[in-house]
């Protein structure tokens, strides 16, 4: 993080801290950096341990300290990503946006490139500069593919899943208390990889409509299946079908809920 | 109100994933991969995703329990250990230290699996180690 990002970072934490309850953000770590609750009153209160890198999800962070601290506004140091996935959980009726204050961080251009994202900055800047979005290659390279192609290719994908659950744990929009992965109705217990296509494409019919491209399961993966390459193929025939868009607006609703 | 993160190693196997414990007003919440961390590489399986769940479980044992007549009551450390002590001495003195056997754990950190099999060999005199790693 350069000098000039780092004092835009720090103002804007400090600024929001001054009107707010606590604003969460990434601490710096012995390795890495982790979310992270600032507060004013917080006597060991240090704003030269704030960080940007590596990415988490801060939305599902932040819904989960909105429950346990009903009363408190909260500030939140978030891309566009996260903003994106705030939009989707309050539309759901998860997070009540006038508790939210977003300090939103404009990703840089070597960031949007590991992302492969389109639109690497939330819908306000306090921190960083807009730079231009990246053209997902790998969701290019599986459109060229045909559809028997397409089959074998996720045949193989999910093939090497371990169950660990990571994409369900670590995705900032997946907030069901009982998810359909571990109900015995629809996944078997016991077998490993989960039987193609029951896991992964109930995973993906949830993700219509509600997956805003953070990317962040791809990320935790060990078996490193890149599941947004699918989810983005749903998010475009979403956009395509019923012009709708994820993350944009919290009026806007869900095709899948509304239209169907 | 307090959150924070807590970085630390899985506790169950050798690997070596870093976790993120999630702390909420001092009780633990959840996990988070340690991203960047060398081990993991920002990854985890099912048991470091579950890692923190045993720590505030209610049926955690907390407590030495010593089972007499057929029921299990709690003692105190020097009870127990005592105990331990007196009936592996026993067991040793009547059937020689090959009768007796350790069982050391993933859990445990290297050193205090060094400690263990330095116990059974140097304490009691055996060479039968094993590991739950092999099970």
């Amino acid at each position: 993080m350069d000098v000039e990002i780092r004092e835009q970072l720090k103002t804007a934490v400090e600024e929001a801290l001054a009107r707010l309850d606590g604003v969460l953000a990434l601490k710096k770590e012995p390795v890495g950096a982790a979310p992270h609750l600032y507060r004013a009153d917080d006597e060991d209160l240090d704003l030269d341990v704030l960080a940007l890198d590596p990415r988490y999800p801060m939305a599902l962070t932040l819904d989960g300290l909105l429950d346990s601290f009903p009363q408190a506004r909260l500030g939140v140091v978030a891309r566009g990503c996260d903003e994106w996935a705030l939009i989707e959980l309050a539309k759901r009726h998860q997070v009540d946006m006038d508790r939210v204050e977003i300090i939103g961080v404009a990703c840089s251009q070597q960031q949007a490139a590991e992302c492969r994202c389109a639109e690497p900055y939330p819908s306000k800047i306090s921190v960083g500069t807009k730079v231009e979005g990246v053209e997902d290659e790998l969701v290019a390279e599986h459109r060229r593919l045909s559809l028997e192609e397409r089959r074998e290719f996720w045949e193989r994908q999910f093939a090497k899943c371990i169950k660990c659950y990571g994409c369900r744990n670590i995705c900032p929009v997946c907030y069901c208390p009982a998810c359909a992965l571990e109900d015995e109705i629809w996944v078997e217990r016991g077998l490993m990889a989960p039987p193609f296509p029951s896991f992964h494409l109930i995973r993906a019919m949830h993700m219509v409509g509600r997956c805003i491209g953070c990317k962040q399961c791809e990320l935790v993966c060990p078996a490193e299946i890149p599941l947004p390459v699918l989810y983005t193929l749903l998010r475009q025939d979403a956009a395509e079908l019923w012009g709708y868009l994820p993350g944009k607006s919290v009026d806007d609703r869900p095709p899948l809920l509304a239209a169907l | 109100m307090d959150y924070h993160s807590v970085q630390t190693t899985c506790p169950y196997c050798g690997v070596g994933c870093n976790l993120e414990l999630q702390v909420v007003d001092g009780r633990l919440t959840g996990v988070l991969p340690a991203k960047g961390h060398p081990a993991g590489l920002g990854k985890l399986c099912i048991k470091g995703w579950n890692a923190h769940s045993f720590v505030h479980h209610p049926e955690r044992l907390t407590q030495p329990l010593v089972k007499r007549m057929g029921q299990f009551r709690q003692v105190s450390w020097d009870e127990a250990l005592a105990r331990v002590s007196s009936r592996l001495m026993s067991i040793r003195g009547k059937h020689g230290p090959d009768s007796i056997g350790v069982l050391t754990s993933a859990k445990c950190t290297n050193e205090e699996n060094y400690v263990l099999q330095k116990f059974a060999r140097v304490v009691l005199g055996a060479n039968n180690v094993d590991h739950c790693a092999r099970l």
